[in-house]
């Protein structure tokens, strides 16, 4: 550290930093956390990264009240006390809490659906900022639409706070299937399909002809053990974000662990079942069809 | 055939792929690069690269999977071996103050001190043109969160620098780079690497 460079002839904040960040937490766990405490836990587990936020999902569901950005004193602590990158959540909309964690030095901001949407018409222009954004999705047209607007990084949606999978699997596999239908097509039905899924027309065909998103795609939204982290991984994500499971377990420690290292051995059933071994209770989770249509997180943002 | 293997614990591995695939064929080489998760697939590979990612959590599963050692042994019998970013980390003999404070095990096969994060955050993260030794042609490269070589030593010689910080370095078979040249369609520095199995 401390090092003595004018790093302001440099060009910084481009495309490829921004999506090249966002490749190097490829095949990693990105754990939210609340404080200091918690990411050291993460780190040590071995997180690519943390996600600082107020209170965990689970949290934000029970209480209820308006969820904003985390207090930018315990943004600092988290900053101070790990090594790896540090990610944080903004509200939907809200640019100047974006702005905010932009001055701190923060390296990616989630523009999230966890927090209480801040502007009921747009999303952040996030092709403004020097830092990368990731933003949720549920469909490919929705993650399009944020790619479009500046997102060097999407996930699933799903539904945050549950410790249930099945809205995340959902995502991704709409978002897989999505891909594969454009693979045949020709550019008028390319066109037709960008007018349909509202996304423009550019990215549809790169998607198209890339049978991928030109983004990385992480799974989010309920994953709340090793096995949860390696289906998601089985079904072609890049890497996971693991919320409440973590953090609202009986022994956070070992099941981080445990979710870093399913992650890289998510194809091999042997050394999962090992993995999976021991780790006493997971959150308790909700079914989704208890969950009031006003309190689903995942309809916020479009 | 020659096949080069990419560390698949963390990180971007499929631009690695990718980048040696291209570079082999430029090079009119019949060569492939492929993943690399166990001993046995280090076993039988000519030359082997550490991909950018988080060096904590690289150095964590090359421990806890049995990687580590093997890796040593095998750039000891002279295979070819280049680190990439977080990559270069683990390559190097000493660590600063991050590498110590997060017991990053390292890997010890370049006779250099490497200090993590050393230009700073994400918001200071940059592209430039770099002046390599050996090239032509400057270098586009893209520097994330970068290390810095703040010190070589003994046969480890620098490649290329910023001012006073060197971020390419060479000793023997063995290549460090701080930046990340699997991220631009420019692949002269993998054909460098490559040109040595």
């Amino acid at each position: 550290m401390g090092i003595n460079l004018d790093l302001s002839r440099f060009r910084h904040g481009t495309e490829l930093l921004k999506r090249g960040f966002a490749k190097m937490q490829k095949g990693g766990v990105i754990m939210d956390v609340t404080d200091a405490e918690q990411a050291i836990i993460a780190e040590e587990a071995g997180a690519v990264a943390v996600m600082a936020l107020e209170r965990v999902p689970a949290d934000i569901r029970s209480q209820g009240g308006v969820a904003r950005m985390s207090d930018p004193k315990k943004i600092k602590g988290i900053i101070e006390a790990v090594t790896i990158p540090v990610m944080a959540k903004a509200r939907i909309g809200h640019f100047v809490e974006a702005q905010i964690l932009e001055a701190l030095g923060v390296d990616m901001v989630d523009e999230s659906e966890v927090l209480t949407p801040a502007d009921p018409f747009y999303h952040i222009h996030k092709k403004d900022f020097i830092i990368p954004f990731v933003c949720g999705a549920r469909d490919l047209g929705e993650a399009l639409r944020r790619i479009h607007e500046g997102a060097a990084m999407i996930r699933t949606k799903g539904e945050a706070g549950t410790g249930n999978v099945v809205e995340a699997v959902r995502h991704q596999r709409q978002i897989v299937r999505q891909t594969r239908e454009l693979r045949e097509l020709d550019d008028e039905e390319l066109f037709s399909v960008a007018r349909k899924i509202e996304a423009p027309f550019e990215l549809v065909k790169e998607v198209a002809g890339l049978q991928r998103l030109p983004v990385v795609n992480f799974a989010a939204g309920g994953l709340a053990t090793p096995a949860d982290a390696a289906l998601m991984m089985q079904l072609g994500v890049d890497g996971v974000f693991v919320g409440s499971g973590i953090f609202k377990s009986d022994d956070p420690a070992p099941r981080a662990k445990a979710i870093v290292e399913a992650v890289y051995h998510y194809d091999e059933p042997e050394v999962l079942a090992e993995i999976s071994t021991g780790l006493g209770t997971a959150m308790k989770g909700i079914e989704i069809s208890d969950i009031p249509e006003e309190q689903m997180l995942q309809v916020r943002g479009w | 055939m020659k096949r080069t293997g990419i560390i698949a614990a963390q990180g971007d591995i499929s631009e690695h792929i990718e980048a040696v695939n291209r570079a082999f064929g430029e090079m009119g080489v019949k060569g492939e690069g492929v993943q690399v998760r166990s001993r046995n697939e280090l076993k039988r590979i000519d030359g082997v690269i550490l991909p950018g990612g988080e060096s904590t959590s690289i150095s964590k599963l090359l421990a806890s999977f049995g990687l580590h050692d093997t890796l040593i042994n095998r750039a000891e019998e002279g295979m070819p071996i280049m680190g990439t970013c977080a990559g270069s980390i683990l390559l190097a003999r000493k660590g600063g103050s991050e590498v110590q404070r997060t017991g990053t095990r390292l890997l010890g096969l370049m006779n250099m001190e490497v200090d993590r994060n050393a230009f700073g955050r994400q918001r200071e993260s940059f592209q430039t043109r770099l002046d390599v030794v050996g090239l032509e042609e400057p270098y586009e490269a893209v520097f994330i969160r970068a290390p810095a070589i703040i010190d070589v030593w003994g046969d480890c010689k620098p490649l290329a620098k910023i001012d006073d910080y060197i971020v390419m370095a060479r000793q023997g078979s063995r290549f460090a780079l701080t930046f990340h040249p699997e991220l631009t369609p420019d692949f002269r520095l993998h054909r460098l690497f490559l040109s040595e199995l």
